[in-house]
């Protein structure tokens, strides 16, 4: 698709305590838990970039970043 | 010589602040001590400082602390009630090391007990009225023109140690009139500007034991908090950090105690009774060792200046060649208690009065009649 | 990509609060609103009491001051005063800022001096265990509250505006580009703001009250938010147990520190 932007989604282990908000709020389901409910990139062809979860992280866990 | 003023006691305070660099006053009135916050809102503008009535005493000692933090030297006065008040933020002032001055023209208590009436019933509050082990520094003049020099030294020494200091004064001296020489040369102790940065500043990095803290807004940015802390200034509560602290807290008094004590001497050497009294009513102490000493009596007068650190070894020396110690004071006998971890109990005759009002030198040398 | 690193002392993160905790949601949102201020970050002086929320301070990389519970308006105050040129910004909780702290709160209102407030609701006294705070809802469970909370709560807004404050808001954690928003209106005002943002504490309000998970509580509290213009049209019942969204008061009153100056200027003038 001609001109569609793509986002990398980047999560940080460290801080994330598996709160499950980013990806409750995330509106593609681009990202989803693992087996301990971190988060994890489900489909990033999916993030749509609206930054849902980033806002929602309470933990500098998860930041997107415009690629294309 | 300088120049002579009649100045009342608390005007004294005042002044004398504003001549050690007084920058910011918040306060909120309490008699016997109001004309301190009075005279700090008719000067301090004048002379580029500010002036901020508080909507009570924990607001006003909160705010000196923070624009102490911010880089003025900054004062709060008060009386009985108020420096209750004020207990939980001096222990702040001291667990982050905070110069400030807070003063405390002690009046009838507990409670709203006696406004208009001297006591020295704060003695052991200046020492132990915040919670959890901790140095206090506190002086306590006994005269108006003493006043004036001993507030000085009172921000010199917050600032040099970087530890709030307690002013005490009492009803009397606070309200009393006398001429106050206003010397030319008078040394100022300023704080040291912090200014480099080799690697991340650390604020509680320290000095001969006294951390190095900049002040807020000057380039260097830090954490300060109440928590028991490291160097970096943030909070670490682990035992080996609170001991170590604890330690250097309490050395950082003890290593320079020849600079914080201050005593007077006056009377009768190796006298036979030693009257020990602080404040307005050593005064009345004096006037009775003056009287016993004309009738031939060996008596002499020890007057803390400082009294936490209490002067405590000079006392002692003094102590063992006498044959009586009486400790005069407007209590129940707080200097007593003190001088009791010293002096042994057959020695040691405490003079207290309770009626909101001086022992008089008729009623001491009476007492020391007594027990000649 | 916003770069939050730059604001942060990386080395303190993780920070203390719980799982999901609407702190760090606001503590977020501040600094995007602190960002497009573009001040420098030593003139931003960040002062906070006692709680959960005001263990904010210690992660901002700006001069930082933690505080006594209840008491971080007045040092802030005394900053203020000495040094009027630093930015400073207040974080504080229910139970620091309206219960022990009412009194310091109303006073620095009353007087415009310019503050920024930054107030975290959660409803509870967090870091003690749970126990009631001023604005625990009537009905609720709380530690000190085990067979339901009685005590009518704080409208904060209201007090305030009542006190004087001439910049008022309130958001919430379910609308976080919204509380950004109002904090940033909030921090260029040259008076007294004060922005209440409505946070979950689902560890010690929402488990003792059915709510067991972040999102559920912010769901909770989505549901139960309105915006300022679309209460105005609401009978006053069914405004009951609402939050209410939306700047209140956005005016220009002189400010404290600025007026006192003024005046020492005419003395100096002899004006006065
Ligand atoms: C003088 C004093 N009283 C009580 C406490 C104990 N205390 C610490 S935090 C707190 C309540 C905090 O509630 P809030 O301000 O709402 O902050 P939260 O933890 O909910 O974010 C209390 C009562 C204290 N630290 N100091
Ligand atoms: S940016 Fe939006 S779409 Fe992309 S992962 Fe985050 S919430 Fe999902
Ligand atoms: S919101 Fe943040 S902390 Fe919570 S699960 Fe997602 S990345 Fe982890
Ligand atoms: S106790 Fe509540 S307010 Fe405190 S960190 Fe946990 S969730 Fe947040
Ligand atoms: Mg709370």
């Amino acid at each position: 698709m001609a001109g569609k932007k793509e986002f990398l989604i980047k999560i940080n282990l460290d801080f994330c305590k598996a709160c499950g908000l980013c990806y409750s709020y995330c509106p593609t389901k681009a990202i989803g838990p693992d087996k301990e409910f971190r988060a994890s990139v489900v489909d990033a062809d999916k993030c749509i970039g609206c930054l849902q979860c980033e806002n929602y992280c309470p933990d500098f866990a998860i930041e997107i970043e415009e690629i294309k | 010589m300088g120049e002579i003023k009649f100045l009342q006691g608390n005007e004294a305070c005042a002044l004398g602040a504003m001549r050690a660099g007084l920058r910011f006053f918040g306060g909120y009135p309490i008699t016997p001590s109001s004309e301190i916050a009075e005279q700090c809102a008719r000067l301090l503008p004048c002379s580029g400082g500010r002036f901020i009535q508080m909507e009570d005493e924990i607001a006003s000692i909160a705010s000196i602390i923070g624009a102490s933090l911010a880089g003025s030297k900054s004062m709060t006065a008060t009386s009985g009630p108020g420096f209750s008040l004020m207990q939980e933020a001096l222990g702040y002032g001291i667990m982050a090391e905070i110069p400030f001055v807070v003063v405390n023209v002690m009046r009838g208590g507990p409670s709203t007990g006696h406004p208009t009436g001297p006591s020295q019933g704060d003695i052991m509050q200046a020492r132990w009225g915040t919670h959890g082990d901790h140095p206090v520094i506190a002086l306590y003049p006994e005269s108006v023109p003493e006043t004036y020099y001993e507030i000085i030294r009172a921000f010199n020494l917050a600032e040099r140690f970087r530890q709030p200091v307690i002013f005490l004064m009492d009803e009397i001296l606070g309200k009393m009139n006398e001429s106050v020489e206003i010397k030319d040369d008078i040394s100022v102790f300023e704080r040291e500007k912090i200014q480099s940065r080799d690697g991340r500043y650390r604020p509680y990095a320290m000095k001969d034991d006294i951390p190095l803290t900049a002040n807020y807004g000057e380039g260097l940015r830090f954490h300060v908090t109440g928590l028991f802390h490291d160097e970096t200034g943030f909070p670490d509560v682990s035992g080996e950090n609170i001991q170590k602290n604890m330690d250097r807290m309490y050395r950082k008094i003890e290593n320079n105690i020849e600079e914080l004590q201050k005593w007077e001497e006056s009377g009768a050497d190796n006298p036979e009774i030693l009257l020990v009294s602080a404040g307005t009513q050593a005064r009345s102490a004096k006037m009775a060792c003056q009287e016993l000493n004309s009738r031939g009596i060996s008596a002499a007068v020890f007057r803390p200046v400082t009294v936490w650190p209490f002067p405590e070894k000079r006392l002692s020396a003094l102590a063992a060649r006498s044959k009586k110690v009486l400790v005069v004071e407007m209590n129940k006998g707080q200097l007593a208690d003190e001088c009791r971890k010293f002096i042994s109990d057959e020695k040691l005759i405490p003079v207290n009065q309770l009626n909101s009002e001086m022992i008089s030198p008729d009623e001491i040398i009476r007492q020391v009649e007594g027990v000649l | 990509m916003f770069d939050y690193a730059e604001y942060l002392r990386l080395d303190k993160l993780p920070h203390i609060w719980c799982y999901g905790c609407g702190n760090g949601i606001i503590l977020k949102g501040a600094i995007r609103a602190i960002d497009k201020m573009g001040w420098e970050k030593d003139s931003v002086m960040a002062v906070s009491g006692i709680g959960c929320s005001s263990r904010a301070t210690g992660y901002l990389d700006f001069n930082s001051l933690h505080t006594l519970h209840g008491r971080a308006i007045p040092f802030a105050t005394g900053i203020k005063m000495a040094k009027p040129e630093l930015n400073v910004i207040v974080f504080t909780g229910d139970g620091d800022a309206t219960a022990i702290g009412g009194n310091h709160f109303i006073h620095a209102a009353r007087r415009n001096i310019n503050l920024t407030v930054i107030l975290f609701n959660n409803n509870i006294y967090g870091m003690t265990g749970g126990q009631y705070s001023p604005t625990t809802p009537k009905g609720y469970f709380a530690s000190t509250a085990p067979y339901g909370h009685i005590d009518p709560s704080f409208d904060i807004v209201e007090l305030a505006l009542g006190a004087g404050a001439t910049f008022v808001a309130r958001s919430t954690v379910a609308n976080p580009r919204e509380m950004e928003k109002v904090i940033h209106e909030g921090l260029k005002n040259k008076g007294f703001s004060l922005i209440e943002v409505v946070s979950n504490c689902h560890e010690r309000f929402g488990k003792r009250n059915k709510m067991k998970s972040p999102y559920e509580m912010i769901e909770w509290i989505r549901s139960r938010s309105v915006s300022k213009v679309k209460a105005e049209s609401m009978e006053a019942e069914e405004r009951e147990g609402k939050i209410i969204t939306g700047i209140f008061r956005q005016e220009t009153r002189p400010e404290y520190v600025e007026t006192y100056d003024e005046l020492v200027l005419k003395k100096a003038r002899g004006g006065i």
